[in-house]
């Protein structure tokens, strides 16, 4: 049953809005993770982590992806439906490109001796960079679910609040990864 | 009499796909028992999926204290019920040490999550939201939908932990490691406590998913005239409440998932030099006040996210009961939100003898002690909004002012644990389970009362019986004092908590008879629970009818919908408001409802 319709233009979507509400709350777990790292860095037998070259790479894959997300939205307001389309594919093969750069980054560490036993940075590592990718496979799910309906859909779709959440929360995951690719470096 | 019609809300056309009404607001589009009843999106049914889910809990964690209560009183001694509960874990009748410790894990953990946040938060916001701010149902209700199911899957995994064979967590309802973490460390460390952080990893997203939409909801879909300022402060309460879980449960998921890797992965977040059953343990440089720190980041949070849907229904129902305007509105709100924001703050006042830097502490001495001014303006403000009312004793209404008499005496307790020094000396004696029993245990309950009893008309068309009700207020408040003050005396002389048999303190002894009042009141009072939920399910079906679209004359716009409401709520038109919500014995009338225009000779104060 839907209930929710168009409100007043001037308000804010009810689904963006509680799309921000949950980054605040992805934001709030993050955070508790990352001050776990600075608080656990201080104590003894802290050892440092090399970051894998990889992780350069899938960064530069999903800022790109970012910026081809923003692009299929663009198109798809101008109603140009085979850009948005080429687009959408872009961005999904580059979201996927970016998971597997990130589980090469894991083997790279894991085969260089980065475990779990012991006390360092790797730990954190593993389990930071793999909520995140987890996150970001989320959004590849929602990503693939809007592809379809595009390819196999029946019905025209005119709204593109749906598209919208979907870009704001790949926007979202990008600078999310920047931020902790920074954190790792700078604290690592 | 088919009205499908396009409904203006906002002045846009907003369309009602698939909703078409008779006259009774009933929507009889095809509706199945399993769409209507169980997987269910009407955010009416949702609530009341979470309140009878949170009775069943309560029941379970509330007979969990009343037995291992009946040891406690009478430490050493043979009870065949208990056997009869709990088979091997209480052979002969005497609950064994490490299961009182379990008993004790599961209470809290179910009373605080399950029952006063699921069954309170969870019952209260999905029903009072959308019909106090005008609005047809939640932001997404799907997502409402999926936040009950994913509390009804915590649920079963914390059900199931109960009947593994090696019992369930019982590192208190904190789970602190290394206790927690090794499962090696205590029986209840093993299988079970994996199960336990599953259960709550599920309930932390159910929460997650519902909180979005209470905030969503409340932000974006209030009807036409329905400013913030025009809110009850049941809306605004439960709207803190969501913010507070919003920030504060993610925290505590990155907790557990620490604490599930050093359990099961070899990870040293939490651990460092242990020694345990003749073995070291090969971690190092982990510090377990990591996890306090993560931990109560959100513990604290958490009774706040308790007690503020209480404190919003106390302020509603202390209104409309008394016929008087709510004295204060704005500092409510202003208070609401300094709680908000100090709730935040004050974690490490768990944390001052666990070995964190003193200097610290006293920091968070100052800002604890700072939430009694925004609680005392509450109070303050409750008793000027009863003061010389034409007050209406209600079961709610008695509810409501018991929350307040409760609030007061655990709240003046907070100012003593929150002072480091002199927690020191009571920091983990039955002192604090007094305090925060009373402030946030029994009042949270005596708030979630008062909504029921309240609310019960609107939720399913008959009134609860009120003589049953006034005798379950007054054993209940008579019992809580007499179950919950003498621990203070036992905690300031030093009787330690999570002791089964503190028998071998001969200096404790001279508590032994209290001991034994405690019990027997826990037993009566435990009853007269029961005796309302017999009152409750008996009422749903064989309560009296409500006949009046507006039984208790309140100002608010739940009382605008059909007694018994479709999903929609409102047949047609969503009504318009015109004023705030608390417009009693106002130019000479009792009360002026939401959505009547303000004339032109009214008052303009209020």
């Amino acid at each position: 049953m839907v209930i929710v319709s168009n409100q007043r233009n001037n308000r804010m979507h009810p689904h963006k809005f509680a799309l921000w509400v949950a980054i605040a709350s992805i934001i709030m777990m993050f955070a508790g993770l990352t001050s776990a790292y600075i608080v656990k860095s201080k104590l003894a037998n802290w050892e440092v982590v090399e970051i894998p070259t990889y992780f350069i790479y899938s960064t530069a894959c999903i800022i790109i992806s970012s910026l081809t997300i923003q692009g299929a939205l663009r198109s798809f307001k101008q109603r140009n439906m085979s850009q948005y389309r080429t687009l959408l594919m872009v961005t999904l093969f580059l979201g996927i490109c970016f998971l597997a750069l990130q589980y090469l980054g894991f083997s790279w560490l894991w085969e260089n001796g980065v475990r779990f036993r012991g006390a360092g940075a790797g730990q954190f590592l593993y389990i930071i960079a793999g909520l995140h990718a987890l996150h970001v496979a989320g959004g590849i799910i929602a990503l693939i679910v809007i592809i379809l309906r595009t390819l196999i859909g029946r019905k025209k779709v005119y709204n593109s609040v749906g598209l919208e959440v979907l870009s704001t929360y790949w926007h979202f995951v990008d600078v999310l990864w920047v931020y902790l690719l920074i954190f790792f470096i700078w604290l690592g | 009499m088919n009205n499908e019609s396009t409904i203006h809300v906002h002045g846009a056309e907003i369309e009602t796909h698939e909703i078409h009404h008779d006259g009774n607001g009933h929507p009889h589009h095809k509706e199945t028992f399993i769409t209507k009843y169980i997987f269910s999106q009407d955010h009416k049914t949702i609530s009341k999926q979470f309140l009878i889910t949170g009775i069943i809990w309560a029941i379970v964690g509330g007979l969990f204290s009343v037995l291992f209560r009946l040891q406690l009183g009478y430490p050493g001694q043979s009870f065949a019920i208990l056997e009869t509960f709990f088979g091997k874990w209480a052979e002969g009748g005497q609950i064994k040490p490490e299961f009182y410790y379990a008993l004790v894990t599961m209470h809290g953990t179910v009373m605080v999550f399950f029952v006063l946040t699921g069954g309170l938060s969870g019952t209260f916001a999905n029903l009072l939201i959308p019909l106090q701010i005008g609005a047809r149902d939640m932001a997404s209700p799907l997502m409402n939908m999926l936040s009950y199911w994913f509390f009804f899957l915590a649920s079963m995994i914390m059900l199931s932990s109960l009947f593994v064979e090696t019992g369930p967590a019982s590192g208190g309802w904190t789970s602190y490691p290394p206790l927690s973490a090794l499962g090696q460390a205590s029986i209840g460390s093993k299988i079970g406590m994996d199960l336990w952080i599953t259960s709550m990893a599920m309930f932390v997203v159910s929460s997650l998913l519902g909180n979005l939409n209470y905030i969503a909801t409340i932000l974006n879909m209030r009807t036409k005239g329905m400013s913030m300022t025009r809110l009850p402060l049941t809306i605004w309460s439960l709207f803190f409440t969501a913010i507070l879980g919003v920030l504060s449960f993610p925290v505590l998921l990155s907790g557990f998932i620490l604490l599930l890797f050093d359990r099961n992965l070899g990870t040293s977040f939490y651990l460092s030099d242990i020694f345990v059953n003749g073995q070291i343990l090969p971690n190092e440089g982990g510090s377990p006040i990591l996890y306090e720190h993560l931990f109560w980041f959100l513990g604290h949070p958490e009774v706040y996210i308790v007690i503020l849907p209480a404190m919003g229904m106390v302020s509603e129902i202390l209104s409309i009961n008394s016929r008087k305007p709510i004295f204060g509105y704005m500092a409510m709100i202003g208070s609401l939100f300094a709680i908000c924001i100090l709730a935040l703050l004050v974690w490490a006042h768990h944390m001052f003898v666990s070995g964190m830097n003193p200097f610290l502490g006293s920091f968070f001495v100052l800002l604890t002690l700072l939430i009694a001014i925004p609680s005392s303006i509450k109070v303050f403000n409750w008793l000027t909004t009863i003061w010389r009312g034409n007050i209406r004793f209600t079961p709610a209404m008695l509810f409501a002012i018991g929350f307040v008499s409760l609030f007061i005496s655990g709240g003046l307790t907070g100012i003593w644990l929150g002072n480091a020094t002199i927690d020191i000396h009571i920091h983990d004696t039955v002192f604090v389970v007094a305090h925060f029993h009373i402030v946030m245990g029994v009042s949270a309950f005596f708030g979630m009362f008062a909504g029921v009893y309240h609310w019960f008309p609107k939720m399913y068309g008959r009134f609860m019986n009120n003589t049953l009700g006034y005798i379950h207020f007054w054993i209940t408040f008579i019992g809580a004092y007499l179950i919950f003050w003498p621990m203070h005396y036992e905690g300031l002389a030093g009787v330690p908590r999570r002791y089964l048999d503190r028998s071998i303190w001969t200096s404790f002894n001279q508590f032994g008879d209290l001991n034994k009042v405690i019990t027997i009141v826990t037993i009566v009072v435990f009853a007269v629970q029961l005796m309302f939920v017999f009152n409750f399910f008996y009422s749903i079906w064989k309560g009296r009818k409500v006949r009046t679209l507006n039984p208790w004359s309140a100002t608010t716009l739940e009382w605008t919908t059909p007694v018994n409401p479709g999903h929609g709520n409102w047949v047609g038109e969503i009504p318009e408001v015109h004023r705030w919500a608390y417009d009693y014995s106002k130019d000479g009338r009792d009360f002026i409802p939401q959505t009547e225009p303000v004339g032109a000779n009214e008052t303009t104060e209020h």
